[in-house]
Order: structure tokens, then C-alpha cells, then sequence
């Protein structure tokens, strides 16, 4: 037995030492540091308790930070799974081209998000980018979609939900593939409807792979933020600043140590409450065959 | 064969050959010294760097020079913090000279004052444009050599000054010309504007606009030692209201936040007749604009003004005295008249000392482009740009407001008042007791 137990150890052991070295070890000392403020040159850090959290309930950023991302993550998450269930059943049909239409749907996901904010933002050029110009042909006006309150935060929900639907997609389209075809036949021969069909099997079975989108969806809501850094950098006026971006922001422009690490196990606590809502209830819900 | 024998022979001759390099020469005293600068890697201005690297070990055999290209500016402020509290920082960066605060504050860099000690240094100190020395200057001493430097100037294009019946040769030197000339270059379409009057970047460094604004009107955003921020003098709101009537009275600009990097973009495709831009984008708009364009110093209000801009040498703590010393001579070399002209010339940043300017080689450059002069002819009325403790932070407060104004959300003094409130509580532990 010990010698099994030993042998598992030892098996285990490339994976614990990653695990520890560059997730968890810096997950406690970031904890550790957000009871203290920021070193200064001769200063040392000083223990403040809870003092740093007090001082972020009363931070307007922050909170700004805070519900953008929210309205970020509302919007991206059912956008992207529904749009990329949309394209998977799609290109899932005998079609002429299909291979051509697979790849462009699946193009977004292998470009560098850098890549991506780029040419977003040609799209979003007032005047001549690409929106402005078709729009012009109805007779529309400029368009200061970055520059303006109101469609900053849309605009790179957009470039989100573009960017990541086509990587979800494959994954719908991997599951849709492995559904044995039988299934349809029953259903034709007992004179189900398409939409009951739909309904009624395709969904149910497509349970677990939804799980694992939505998983990587919120995942990707509060971690997906570099076309913020390209594009916007969190303005105009914080409009677009996302909890992600605010922290960077206050860890290698401000250099505050102490906010960085107070935002950063927030975000954690979030993620965390966020993962087991999603394994523990929705969980519950998907039929594993 | 023979010749894959001789091959291998000289390959192992030279590597023997520079494996032993270093201890020899390390014997004669070589000292190393490795420097940060703000660019990506294979630009033109790595080439520009490494032949002045080259130059100088050529002619100074005891000093080897490494320059570590760290891509933007922020990105490399933060290499060289994270290096420098690794231990393993370099021992010069050039980064904004803004930061110059925070690097004192964090006990990050040592003056070059205590090192420029002989006559000769003491006199190459005060050769330096005082605008450009001024926000190195912290507690009477100088912890920043410039180097990278420019300011803001005011692009038009003649054609479209021509077009409506204005000197196509004289650009707008006040406030008033400025908004009544640009609103006769709008043109439109139905309600759709087709070009613009004019446009200034909101977006990335808007306070440093702005600041041109202010100085204008005749006052200051900082000052105390970068204890004290002004954000809400009358000077502050004046300049605002400059900003916000070219939006809403003189509606030659247009609303919301225009982007940094599409003014010139817009100004090369005729859709905006002027923009107010970094003497860094002189190069390239002489490159490629295809019609005639005039550089005109900011307009006067009160007086003229502009702030100055980029990036100056600072020297690492972790450099010990031969390399303080190695510093200093590669600082000197670089920032000599001739090297500054070249520098400048090569990629359109300002030469930060007078004589530069002087040179025989600056000058047949200047002649043949009269435009290049701008900058320099503006440099005694521009002011230090805004630096404070905690810079960065006290900046982006500042700069949040004047988006919520330019967006419409806010007033120009209601913003400035939020703004001056939260840098005095981000300066309250810098106040002396």
C-alpha cells in the first residue's frame, strides 16, 4: 500500500509542483499582501487589516470596474454560446462550401486578440471605418463608437462575442458530430417535428458540452481584456474599465501593490462563487451519459 | 573538404578567441553597462540606437554599452522597476520623464548632480533647454538627462486654408482665430459632416492637450514641488471651456473623444484641415501627406504655451561607481551637440539643447525644412508637463474628468472640482507635516 501511495506521489508530483509554484503560492501571498500597504522605496509594508477592502467599498473606479464587467459578462456569454450553437448547427447540414464557411467562422478564434483589437478598430473609425461607411450609404452620420459613452462598452462586447463564438462553435459542432444519427431516424419515424426534435433531444444531449462553453464563457468575461488595453484603454471616462484592466492598471501604472492585491481576490472570490454556482447547480442539470 | 576543415578550424579559432575576449579585456578595466529604452524591438530606431552604441565603443574601448529595447514606455518603466527590485535592474533607463516622482519616491534612481561633478560636466548640465530639464528637477537636483523630447505643435493644411480664402502660409495664433478659421473649413453633407475644423486627441493623453490649454490661459496644473495640483483654477476652467466651445460653439470639432492615433490619419486624408499633434509625428506626416502642410506654434490666449513631452535618461541605483561614471561619459557622447542634431534629424524628436540647433548639419536641414523649427522657436514658452507624486494616478484622475467632460456628461468646472478633490486626497501623504 505504501509503496502504491508513494508511486501516486511521485506521479503526481510534476503537476503539484507547477500547481504550487505559479497558482497557488501566489494566490496566498496575494491574499497575504492585500492585509498590507504598498512598500515604498525604505517603507516597508505595513499590516492594515481590513483596512485596504474598506478603502475599495469607498473607490467610485472600482465600482464603475465592477458593473461594467457585469454588463459585459451579461451580454457576452449568451451572445457568444447562443451565436456559436447558431453557426455549429449551420455548418453541421450538407452545404456546398461547407469547409470554407467552417473556417470562417472558426477564423476569429485563431488570430491574437492584439490582432483582433486592431482591426476592430479600424472598424470603429469614425468617418471612414468600416460601420461609418456602410452606414453612410443609408444616410448615416458619424459615429464616435469608442469615443462616445454610451457605445464604448458595446463596442468591445461585440469584438468579445466575434472573437470567441467560432472557438465555442468547434465545440458544439464536435458534439453535434458524435450524435448518432439513429436518433433522427426514430424521431422522423415517429413523426416529430424538427423544432421538437430539437427541443427534446439535440439540447438534452448537448448538456454537458454547454456546461463546459459556459465554464470557459465566464472564464473568458473577466479575463478577456486585451482589446481594452488596444482600444480603449478603460475610457472614455472609465466607460469601459473592467475589473481585469483596473488591476493591471493599479499594479504596474500606479504601482499599489496593496489595490492590486485587494482586487485581485475579489475577482478570485467572484470567479470562485461564479464556478460553483456553475458545477453545483447547473451541474445538477446535465445528463452525462 | 579542405574547406570544411579550415571552416572548422576558424570557427573553434574564434570561438576560443571570444571566450577568452572577456577575461582579457575585463584585466584592462572594460566596464559593462546595460540600458532600457522605450521601443519595439526591430524598428528603426533600434538601428539608430545600436550604431550610436557601436560609435561609442569604438572610441571609448574601456566601456561596453548593452541597450535592452522594453517596448512602450509604461512597459518599460515596469521592466526596470520589477529588474531593479529583482536586483538585476539596468543601470540607465530612459523613461518618461513624468515618472521621474515615482522613481524618486520609490528610491529607484540617484541624481546625476552628485556624479557631474568636474567643470565641464557641471557646464553640460546647464546646456540643456530649461523646459526640457525642468521636469527632471526634483529637490534642487537633476535625476533626468533628456534625451527622447517633444511637444505639442498645431498641424494645417494649406490647401483647405486656401480653399476657403484664408493665408494658406499663416496658421491661427489665438484662440478666437483658431475657432473661427476652423469652423469655415467645415464641410457637409446633408447634416453629415465630411471634414472637420479641427481635431485634438482625447483619448490616452488627454491631460497633456489639455495642458497646452491652460497654459495659454495663463496658469499651471502643478506645482509645490509636485505636492500641489491646480486642476480647478479659473486658468484650468478657462482652458477646458477652449476646448469645449470648439465642440459646441464653434462646432469645428468634432464631439466625444477623438482618437490619438486617427488625427493624423485624418488630417493626411483631408478630413480634418488641422490637428494638434506630438512634434513626434512630424516625420511622418512630411512623408506622407500629399499636399502642402504649415507647423505653427499653439495658439496664444493669454500667452502661448505647450507642454513639453517624452521620455529622459534616468540613472539606477544599482550601478556602482565605474558605471556611474561609464553612464555619464555614454550620456555626454549622446547628448553632444552633433549626436543631439542627428538624433533629432533621424527621427524628428527635438534636440534638447540649444546648440544642437546650431550645427552646420541641423541647419541645412533646417533650411531645407522650416517646419522643423517650430518646436525649438516654441520652446521658451512651453512648461513643464504635469508631474506630481504618484503621477500616474494623479493623471488618470484628471484625465477621467476631462473625458466626462468632452463627452458631454459633465461641466468643465464641476469636473475640474472632482478632479482637484481626488488628487488632494491621492497627494495628502506627500504633504509635508
Amino acid at each position: 500500500m505504501r509503496k502504491e501511495s508513494l508511486q501516486a506521489w511521485l506521479l503526481l508530483l510534476p503537476a503539484l509542483v507547477l500547481l504550487v509554484a505559479f497558482t497557488h503560492w501566489p494566490a496566498a501571498t496575494t491574499i497575504i499582501d492585500s492585509f498590507y500597504t504598498t512598500p515604498k522605496g525604505s517603507r516597508p509594508p505595513r499590516f492594515v487589516g481590513i483596512e485596504n477592502y474598506a478603502d475599495l467599498m469607498t473607490d467610485p473606479v472600482f465600482w464603475t470596474a465592477l458593473r461594467n464587467n457585469a454588463i459585459y459578462a451579461v451580454w457576452t456569454i449568451p451572445a457568444s454560446v447562443i451565436l456559436a450553437l447558431v453557426m455549429a448547427l449551420a455548418v453541421n447540414t450538407a452545404m456546398p462550401g461547407r469547409a470554407l464557411v467552417r473556417m470562417a467562422y472558426f477564423t476569429p478564434t485563431m488570430l491574437p486578440m492584439i490582432a483582433v483589437a486592431n482591426i476592430w478598430l479600424f472598424f470603429y473609425t469614425p468617418d471612414y471605418g468600416l460601420f461609418d461607411h456602410i452606414l453612410s450609404w443609408f444616410g448615416g452620420g458619424r459615429h464616435n463608437w469608442l469615443g462616445d459613452r454610451a457605445t464604448a462598452l458595446p463596442a468591445m462586447i461585440a469584438v468579445a462575442v466575434w472573437k470567441e463564438a467560432g472557438f465555442f462553435m468547434i465545440f458544439y459542432l464536435a458534439a453535434l458530430q458524435a450524435m448518432p444519427p439513429d436518433l433522427k431516424e426514430c424521431a422522423a419515424l415517429e413523426g416529430s417535428s424538427r423544432w421538437n426534435f430539437f427541443r427534446r433531444v439535440t439540447i438534452p444531449l448537448l448538456m454537458p458540452t454547454t456546461l463546459f462553453v459556459l465554464v470557459n464563457a465566464v472564464i473568458n468575461a473577466f479575463r478577456l481584456v486585451d482589446h481594452v488595453v488596444v482600444m480603449t484603454r478603460g475610457g472614455p471616462d472609465n466607460a469601459t474599465t473592467l475589473l481585469l484592466y483596473y488591476i493591471y492598471e493599479a499594479g504596474f501604472r500606479f504601482w499599489d501593490q496593496a489595490l492590486a492585491a485587494t482586487l485581485t481576490v475579489v475577482l478570485l472570490g467572484l470567479l470562485g462563487l461564479l464556478a460553483w454556482l456553475q458545477f453545483g447547480v447547473l451541474g445538477k442539470r446535465v445528463h452525462y451519459r | 573538404m579542405r574547406q570544411i576543415a579550415t571552416t572548422r578550424r576558424t570557427l573553434l579559432g574564434s570561438a576560443a578567441a571570444t571566450l577568452a575576449a572577456p577575461a582579457v579585456v575585463s584585466a584592462q578595466g572594460v566596464t559593462e553597462i546595460e540600458f532600457y529604452f522605450p521601443v519595439a524591438v526591430g524598428g528603426p530606431i533600434t538601428k539608430i540606437i545600436d550604431g550610436y552604441c557601436a560609435d561609442f565603443m569604438k572610441e571609448n574601448a574601456d566601456i561596453k554599452v548593452k541597450p535592452v529595447y522594453a517596448g512602450s514606455y509604461v512597459d518599460t518603466l515596469t521592466k526596470a522597476v520589477t529588474a531593479t527590485k529583482a536586483g538585476q535592474g539596468p543601470q540607465m533607463s530612459l523613461v518618461l520623464a513624468v515618472d521621474a516622482y515615482s522613481l524618486v519616491d520609490d528610491e529607484m534612481i540617484v541624481p546625476f548632480d552628485t556624479i557631474a561633478t568636474s567643470d565641464a560636466d557641471k557646464a553640460w548640465l546647464k546646456a540643456f533647454y530649461p523646459a526640457f530639464l525642468a521636469n527632471g528637477t526634483i529637490d534642487g537636483h537633476v535625476w533626468g538627462i533628456p534625451f527622447q523630447r517633444s511637444t505639442i505643435v498645431a498641424y494645417w493644411n494649406k490647401e483647405i486654408f486656401k480653399e476657403i480664402g484664408l493665408d494658406p502660409e499663416k496658421g491661427p495664433s489665438t484662440w478666437e482665430e483658431t475657432g473661427e478659421w476652423t469652423a469655415k473649413a467645415i464641410k457637409r453633407e446633408g447634416d453629415r459632416v465630411t471634414r472637420w475644423g479641427i481635431e485634438i486627441p482625447g483619448d490616452g493623453f488627454t491631460y497633456w492637450l489639455y495642458q497646452g490649454m491652460v497654459a495659454q490661459a495663463g496658469g499651471e496644473l502643478a506645482g509645490d514641488n509636485g505636492r500641489k495640483t491646480f486642476f480647478n483654477s479659473d486658468a484650468a476652467v478657462e482652458g477646458l471651456q477652449f476646448w469645449v466651445d470648439l465642440m459646441n460653439k464653434y462646432k469645428s470639432h468634432p464631439t466625444g473623444i477623438s482618437a490619438w492615433g486617427t488625427g493624423p490619419r485624418d488630417f493626411l486624408e483631408g478630413k480634418t484641415a488641422m490637428i494638434w499633434h506630438t512634434t513626434g509625428n512630424l516625420t511622418n506626416i512630411k512623408n506622407n501627406a500629399k499636399f502642402p502642410f504649415g507647423v505653427a506654434m499653439l495658439p496664444a490666449h493669454k500667452r502661448r504655451g505647450s507642454p513639453t513631452g517624452g521620455g529622459n535618461f534616468h540613472l539606477f541605483k544599482g550601478a556602482n561607481a565605474a558605471q556611474r561614471a561609464a553612464c555619464l561619459r555614454l550620456l555626454r557622447w549622446l547628448t553632444s551637440p552633433e549626436k543631439a542634431a542627428d538624433w533629432s534629424m533621424a527621427t524628428g524628436y527635438v534636440a534638447p539643447r540649444p546648440d544642437a540647433w546650431e550645427t552646420p548639419a541641423m541647419k541645412a536641414y533646417v533650411a531645407g525644412f522650416p517646419q522643423a523649427a517650430v518646436a525649438r522657436d516654441q520652446l521658451p514658452f512651453a512648461v513643464a508637463e504635469l508631474s506630481t507624486h504618484d503621477n500616474q494616478r494623479v493623471a488618470q484622475a484628471l484625465t477621467d474628468e476631462l473625458q466626462a467632460v468632452l463627452t458631454g456628461t459633465k461641466q468643465p468646472k464641476a469636473a475640474l472640482d472632482a478632479a482637484q478633490e481626488k488628487a488632494t486626497r491621492l497627494l495628502r501623504p506627500f504633504q509635508k507635516a
